[in-house]
């Protein structure tokens, strides 16, 4: 829908390639390759580099589009080193990012993208440990430093949205990045009729908010703009907190002090992020 | 064409210019990097009109390698020791989806301790991936394997990875005179690249690597070991064209005046050169030796061994590399091989050479009078300081 021209399709391993490609069978109508865990954007411009060498030897004469998908974990953790590179050489290609903040192909282990408080199954809530102890880092802010032409953060709730960016993400002439919130029932501990609904929350709170950047421009968009310009409440974390069951336990006085300490995180990069999509 | 004096990366690098790849992958690493360069010079003077793509490591490299050749492009690459190491999933998978992807091996130890020089402990590493593995002796066989391996490896009954090796330094960094291929007689030689079901053909579109549970996995292994089993006479075959072509010819094993000989000794790679040079020597004393150069090490050539050594009286079998807790590789597949064989003989396993230690003419001629006084063990080592 995003774009009018063909696509051709790299996958990461992870949930959606394992749920979509069960030999005999596939559920891809389009062209697809999953090559390995940490490599869709090797793998994907490697594809893109047949193209080109194909168009300028006159075998292929269409447009083509590429587009590679990726769960956080191959994304943030594994994969980054081929991700970076790839965008550094400035590939046509547009990353997906899908992040359900955790290894859920494995089972629910911690990832780069996990964030603090919340119990996986590697850095599970105990007596002693409330969870995971750092902060995630921020990879959409780590990509836009490769100056790319665009780089979006989307969320499925917003589907408008979302479309928008991946239209712009396919016409951006080099590479683009766009990490999207990927509820997930299972790892997260909520029932799947709430997922679009929790997509919502992440970003009503603040925690995923959606923006772009576009040619050195930063702008927030759909809920997070209304939100920055008042016309939407900004609801406190402890409602997504209370959304899941993996940060049940900081719901208990034992631990309120990790879900402060969230709430600030959260705030200070409201913050930031609002200034750098005022400049 | 007159002959140019060329090292052994030039020689490769200038076999890709005369086929001109769609796409080419690097990634530097000594003592494969004068490939790259080479080639990078080539592109820059626009003397070829490959996509050349200087990923941001080995794995990368490989990994586009994979995308590009499923894309329908010609593809290769070129690495050594940790690079090849650092491919090795990937090596697989390249195999797995039977795409013809041409890699260039500087043969080199593998950490660590860290030593940039000639072993072959990265190569018979990877010996299971599902590439195709022929080695060269010197120069002028790591252009004309380079050239070779295109028609091999994208062979319609074969479309598999090749791996052509070389010995780091003692090949890749010498000088030789070569005599070249004219590039019209390449072009014709290899021909165009015929994509089979490629992601760029949008219309129909194909999945590749999707999830294989244990209902087909292991078919998919099988068609992987009957495509091997086709590539021995397409190996020759492309010999023979060769051959034709360039007037230089090579088999899958060279015996070396085995004929009448009671002790032969095997090698892979330059060492195959000194021996036939001991072997001389040892001739002119009256000893009745003789040497077998072993070219192609995937698929292992069990036929070829047994016709060559049967009968024998005693086998040596020189490894540069080594399988802590077993000997070195190359020794139980001969040994294997040879036990089918109607008449035995007795095999022994030298290694030698591990982390560019020189091999000296003295030292190969103590190999044959231990195979002549039966005065050696199971398992030598050549020249170590014990
Ligand atoms: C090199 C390597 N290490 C580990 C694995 C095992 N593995 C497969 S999928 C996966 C987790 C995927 O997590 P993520 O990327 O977050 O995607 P999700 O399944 O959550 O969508 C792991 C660890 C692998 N396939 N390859």
């Amino acid at each position: 829908m995003a774009s009018d021209k063909p696509v051709i399709v790299g996958n990461a391993t992870g949930c959606l390639e394992v749920s979509t490609t069960v030999y005999p069978y596939t559920a891809w109508a389009v062209p697809w390759i999953h090559s390995a865990f940490e490599n869709a954007a090797a793998t994907i411009t490697g594809v893109e580099s047949a193209y080109r060498a194909l168009v300028r030897k006159g075998v292929i004469k269409d447009e083509i589009r590429f587009i590679a998908f990726g769960g956080d974990g191959g994304t943030y953790d594994i994969g980054f080193q081929s991700l970076s590179g790839a965008i550094e050489r400035g590939h046509r290609f547009v990353y997906v990012c899908l992040n359900n903040e955790a290894y859920m192909n494995t089972g629910i282990q911690r990832s780069g993208a996990t964030w603090k408080g919340a119990s996986t199954t590697t850095c599970p809530a105990g007596a002693c440990i409330p969870g995971k102890k750092e902060f995630p880092k921020d990879l959409t802010k780590i990509i836009i430093a490769h100056e790319l032409p665009y780089a979006a953060q989307a969320s499925p709730h917003n589907w408008k949205d979302m479309m928008e960016k991946a239209a712009k993400a396919f016409e951006a002439n080099g590479p683009a990045f766009i990490n999207v919130v990927a509820p997930c029932p299972r790892g997260w501990r909520f029932d799947s009729s709430q997922t679009i609904q929790i997509a919502r929350l992440a970003v009503e709170t603040c925690i995923w908010p959606l923006y772009e950047y576009e040619n050195g421009t930063w702008r927030l968009t759909g809920d997070s703009k209304r939100i920055a310009e008042g016309k939407k409440e900004k609801r406190p974390i402890t409602d997504w907190l209370k959304s899941q069951g993996r940060f049940r336990h900081l719901l208990t006085e034992k631990w309120k002090h990790v879900a402060d300490e969230i709430q600030a995180e959260v705030d200070r990069k409201w913050e930031q992020l609002k200034k750098y999509c005022e400049e | 064409m007159q002959p140019i004096a060329m090292n052994g990366d030039q020689a490769i690098a200038y076999a890709w210019k005369q086929v001109n790849p769609d796409v080419v992958a690097a990634y530097p690493i000594t003592p494969q990097t004068i490939i790259v360069e080479a080639f990078s010079e080539y592109v820059a003077d626009g003397l070829v009109d490959t996509e050349f793509v200087c990923a941001e490591s080995e794995h990368s490299a490989m990994s586009l390698c994979i995308g590009a050749a499923a894309g329908g492009a010609r593809t290769c690459t070129a690495t050594a020791s940790a690079g090849l190491a650092f491919m090795w999933e990937m090596l697989y998978i390249a195999a797995s989806m039977r795409l013809p992807i041409i890699m260039a091996v500087a043969n080199r130890a593998l950490s660590g301790p860290i030593n940039i020089h000639c072993d072959h402990s990265d190569t018979m590493g990877a010996r299971d991936s599902g590439w195709i593995q022929i080695y060269g002796e010197n120069a002028q066989e790591a252009y004309d394997n380079s050239i070779m391996a295109f028609k091999i490896g994208e062979h319609l009954d074969l479309r598999l990875p090749v791996m052509t090796n070389f010995d780091g330094f003692i090949t890749s960094h010498s000088l030789e005179n070569l005599s070249l291929l004219q590039d019209d007689d390449v072009k014709k030689f290899v021909g165009e690249f015929k994509a089979i079901r490629p992601l760029l053909d949008y219309r129909n579109p194909v999945t590749y690597g999707p999830f294989d549970p244990p209902d087909f996995y292991f078919e998919h292994k099988y068609q992987q070991v009957e495509a091997m089993s086709r590539a021995m006479p397409i190996i020759k075959k492309v010999a023979d064209e060769y051959a034709k072509l360039s007037g230089r010819f090579y088999d899958i094993v060279e015996p070396y005046r085995t004929e009448d000989a009671d002790f032969v000794a095997i090698a892979v790679g330059s060492t195959a050169g000194t021996l036939r040079s001991v072997v001389d020597e040892l001739r002119a004393e009256g000893k009745k030796v003789g040497s077998l150069k072993l070219r192609v090490f995937r698929p292992f050539p069990d036929k070829e061994i047994i016709e060559a050594l049967e009968g024998k009286k005693a086998v040596a079998v020189l490894d540069r590399a080594i399988s802590f807790g077993a000997t070195g590789p190359i020794f139980p597949e001969v040994r294997s091989a040879l036990f089918d064989a109607s008449e035995r003989p007795k095999v022994v396993n030298y290694i030698y050479g591990l982390g560019g230690r020189d091999v000296s003419i003295e030292e190969l001629k103590s190999v044959y009078n231990g195979l002549m006084t039966g005065r050696c063990d199971r398992v030598n080592y050549l020249g170590v300081r014990i």
